[in-house]
């Protein structure tokens, strides 16, 4: 049962035997594969006989719009409209068990994974060629057919046009189309010929999101399934004493007490029963070696670090130090952005039957194949038998990356002989969350007389994600994670001579984690609030700092140019009102954003407009990128004016949104995006618009007020200062 | 045993008076469209219909429920002012992950019902309570300023 979604009304027949399927052979599920010769060409296009057309999602969708644009993609080439198909997950993939080939692998992760806004650049080829496969080879088949030339014949939503107005549906030549060759490398359509790429198509996903009807994760029912929550020790690392099992038990509709190493589950009937078995438990812990710990120790580290030579050397052109000693001025700077957590609306959950000969997992998960292996390896059974139904998320923002809580949850679940859906509450969302890390950057450029820049040395500091995620993508011998230099050593300025490094301070206790924007969200924080400092050092405009700086960068500087101009930049602006400007080249695209703030005189922040220029290459969906920019910058913005996880005494301090407070309606800025378009290829986006939120907004404080801020969240830094 | 009307319906119910409305609705009838988010009346993803005014069922024991009309976001289509909310939800392409969306149209739905044409300042005061992750704010302003004009 993977998520299946139709728009409303249009998707009348069931999904039976005899589909053409184009690509890869398809993991077929025992009732499929036993009906009359499937047929699979390639792996994201399934066509029945009946006409019903589906495509087998390699992305999976979390609120970025993924199954639209994709979708597009695929649709361009094939000639359907999206209001024609049906949208599936793609099941796990590691080219193992199931596939034949590493078909929903992504070409830019290596693995099954959606994340680092990598999905339409890892799909612009694959999808639109697996489209005009399936295309020619239906064209072929009608051709054959009718005993006519397939140069004479052309396909139009879903129907194959030939010669004297014959015009049959896709369904009907399915079976004939399974005997075709599998053309390859075909001719594509040429931009002039989009017809949907390009053009805003309304999104397959939203009708069941109006309506409640779609089913996330955490909204599954299976028959004879109870309900659980969990309680992880609240000390990070502490271990599971004693819990007074007996209290939980006479709550009514509370049916077991399962306990774990580090944690402790009650299962009810609901997750009320559940919550309230839990409250009686009390459980008492082994608070373990990390009951000492302190957020303050943890950036004491990284600053004393920040102060030696770097660990790892990523860049070196020129010799940046030589340069700044003999700069006319001198410029150093220290910046610090704080532990985050994800807080995704929809709380973590997996609902897990464990049996004795396989398993189903229920879930919203952003790594299918990782979250199928394990449960394998909790359950000690083997991989080909754990079904994974993957979900549409409630958001996720890097949090389903990791399948912590699908392992505890399978930890849970092979305890017990009926289906168990585990929801975590809000509380145990945020304190036992994997978290953004924390980084502690030291940055020191030199200026000539003229107030430019001569040189540059930029030392950070912090957790590498890589190292435990992807071990295999670390690169310098081990040494160096590429997510911790990302934006700080491909900037979109032309500087004469550079230095970059990182040293690995690994906190101890604390799993570090990918949070959107990932390690552009760091740098460009650091180099867009150190470019602000060093314009001011030479008393130029910010805007036009940046512009003599940028080199022969012809898209960067025509993003600058334009959200100059589209944001009035420069006009004389009231008092304690300031803009404040960001510039970045992230995930292969261009976008620069500024910023109106005012600062009350109480020293809180209203934010007043964001304006965005946006160079991403070729556009999928136009309304898409306006969305993710303006969902982005809010998240980014959420994060910097309040977010941030501390430890105290090995526990994390914020649990819910009361004290991990995040933007509301009435404080959000007005935001326009432009969108400069363009035939380059296409680059990623989902991160971007939080990439930009935070050094525009400590720009813009500093243009209000004077004031420089360089540790986020902006909290209460400007109260009484 | 609890009495409740629901979208309409009359559900008896063996569940404890304290239990919120919230894990009635979602675990025991299964209207799941009332979605889980904070637990504290904190996010408004849980926000449903009282009487027509926008309630946070995650704090709502059930038993205060009685004797009242429960709407949830599975009975908007038949709301007059619901189905223009959802209409002009999907025109304005407010949605991303949709999560809190229910929640979001709940609020709106009830701000409409009582007040047509909202001001930018009858929209903060309604809609502050409904967090929404993926920062769709912009839109939904936009939106229920449309539904109000259709």
């Amino acid at each position: 049962m993977p998520v299946s979604l139709s728009r409303r009304g249009l998707l009348g027949v069931g999904l039976l035997g005899g589909a053409l399927l184009v690509g890869v052979r398809l993991p077929l599920r025992p009732a499929r594969a036993a009906a009359a010769g499937p047929f699979t060409p390639n792996a994201f296009i399934r066509i029945d006989p009946q006409g019903a057309i589906t495509f087998i999602m390699p992305d999976t969708e979390f609120g970025q719009g993924i199954y639209t644009s994709a979708g597009m993609l695929i649709a361009e080439e094939l000639e359907v409209g999206l209001d024609q198909v049906a949208f599936e997950a793609a099941p796990p993939d590691t080219g193992q068990y199931h596939t034949a080939l590493k078909a929903y692998v992504s070409p830019l992760l290596g693995e099954q994974a959606t994340g680092g806004s990598t999905s339409i650049r890892g799909d612009w080829q694959r999808l639109r060629q697996a489209g005009a496969q399936v295309r020619t080879m239906l064209v072929a088949a009608a051709a054959q057919q009718w005993g006519v030339d397939p140069a004479a014949c052309r396909a139009e939503r879903a129907v194959v046009i030939g010669p004297d107005d014959k015009r049959a549906p896709y369904g009907t030549f399915a079976a004939a189309a399974a005997a075709q060759p599998v053309p390859d490398k075909l001719p594509l359509k040429p931009s002039s010929a989009f017809k949907l790429i390009g053009h805003s198509q309304p999104r397959v996903d939203t009708p069941a999101k109006v309506d409640g009807s779609l089913v996330f994760g955490i909204d599954v029912r299976v028959p004879g399934m109870k309900v659980g929550t969990v309680l992880a020790c609240p000390v990070i690392g502490g271990r599971l004493r004693s819990v007074d099992e007996a209290a939980a038990k006479r709550v009514p509709g509370v049916r077991d007490v399962v306990r774990l190493d580090d944690a402790v589950a009650v299962i009810g009937d609901h997750f009320w029963a559940a919550k309230q078995g839990l409250a009686a438990l009390d459980p008492q812990w082994d608070e373990g070696k990390h009951a000492r710990l302190q957020t303050a120790d943890i950036i004491g580290a990284q600053e004393k670090a920040s102060q030696r030579d770097p660990e790892v050397i990523a860049k070196d052109e020129g010799d940046a130090p030589a340069a700044i000693k003999a700069a006319a001025k001198t410029v150093s700077a220290a910046y610090q952005l704080p532990f985050l957590s994800h807080a995704p609306m929809e709380p973590v959950n997996a609902t897990l039957h464990v049996r004795p000969d396989g398993a189903d997992l229920w879930v919203g998960t952003q790594v299918p194949a990782r979250a199928r292996d394990t449960v394998a390896k909790v359950t000690g059974l083997r991989p080909e038998t754990v079904q994974v139904h993957n979900h549409l998320m409630g958001g996720a923002f890097g949090r389903r990356l990791d399948v912590d809580f699908i392992t505890q949850a399978a930890a849970i679940a092979k305890q017990v002989p009926y289906p168990v859906k585990i929801v975590w509450t809000r509380e145990e969302d945020i304190q036992h969350d994997l978290l953004r890390p924390y980084y502690y950057d030291r940055l020191s450029a030199g200026l000539d007389a003229q107030g430019r820049i001569t040189g540059w040395t930029h030392h950070g500091t912090g957790a590498s994600v890589m190292a435990r995620w992807q071990p295999k993508g670390m690169q310098k011998d081990g040494k160096l994670d590429p997510d911790t230099i990302e934006g700080a050593t491909e900037t979109p300025y032309a500087i004469p001579a550079m230095r970059v490094g990182f040293t690995r301070v690994e906190p101890p206790g604390i799993t570090t984690a990918w949070w959107r924007g990932v390690g552009a969200t760091h740098n460009v924080f650091m180099v867009e609030s150190f470019m602000d400092e060093l314009a001011f050092a030479a008393g130029k405009d910010p805007i036009a700092f940046r512009r003599d700086m940028i080199g022969d960068n012809a898209r960067a500087r025509a993003v600058l140019d334009l959200v100059a101009e589209k944001s009035g930049w420069g006009r004389k602006l009231p008092k304690g009102v300031g803009q404040g400007v960001s510039l970045q080249l992230s995930f292969g695209s261009f976008l620069a954003h500024v910023l109106e703030v005012e600062v009350t005189p109480r020293g809180e922040v209203r934010l007043r407009r964001a304006v965005v220029a946006v160079d991403c290459g070729t556009v999928v969906q136009p309304d898409g990128v306006v969305a993710q920019i303006e969902g982005g910058l809010i998240f980014g913005l959420s994060a910097a004016l309040y977010n941030e996880i501390t430890v105290q005494d090995g526990r994390v301090q914020q649990s819910n949104f009361n004290n991990y407070r995040v933007l509301r309606i009435d404080e959000a800025p007005r935001i326009e995006v432009h969108m400069i378009r363009n035939d380059e290829g296409p680059g990623g986006i989902g991160e971007t618009g939080t990439v930009a939120a935070a050094p525009a907004l400590v720009n813009a404080i500093h243009a209000a007020t004077g004031k420089r801020l360089r540790r986020l969240p902006i909290g209460t830094q400007l109260v009484g200062a | 045993m609890l009495t409740l009307s629901i979208n309409g319906t009359s559900h008896q119910l063996d569940v404890p008076d304290d239990m919120p409305l919230l894990w009635v609705l979602r675990d025991v009838i299964g209207l799941t469209g009332t979605k889980f988010g904070c637990g504290i009346a904190q996010c408004g993803a849980c926000t449903v219909h009282l009487d027509g005014q926008a309630v946070r069922s995650c704090v709502l024991p059930a038993a205060l429920a009685q004797g009242r009309e429960v709407k949830t976001i599975e009975a908007m289509a038949q709301d007059p002012v619901g189905r223009k909310v959802q209409r002009a939800w999907l025109d304005v392409e407010v949605v991303q992950c949709g999560y809190c969306q229910s929640g979001q149209i709940m609020s709106a739905t009830a701000l409409l019902t009582a007040t047509p044409k909202p001001s930018d300042d009858d929209i903060d005061a309604a809609m502050a309570g409904n967090i929404c992750r993926c920062g769709t704010y912009v839109r939904i302003r936009d939106a229920i300023k449309r539904a109000g004009e259709a």
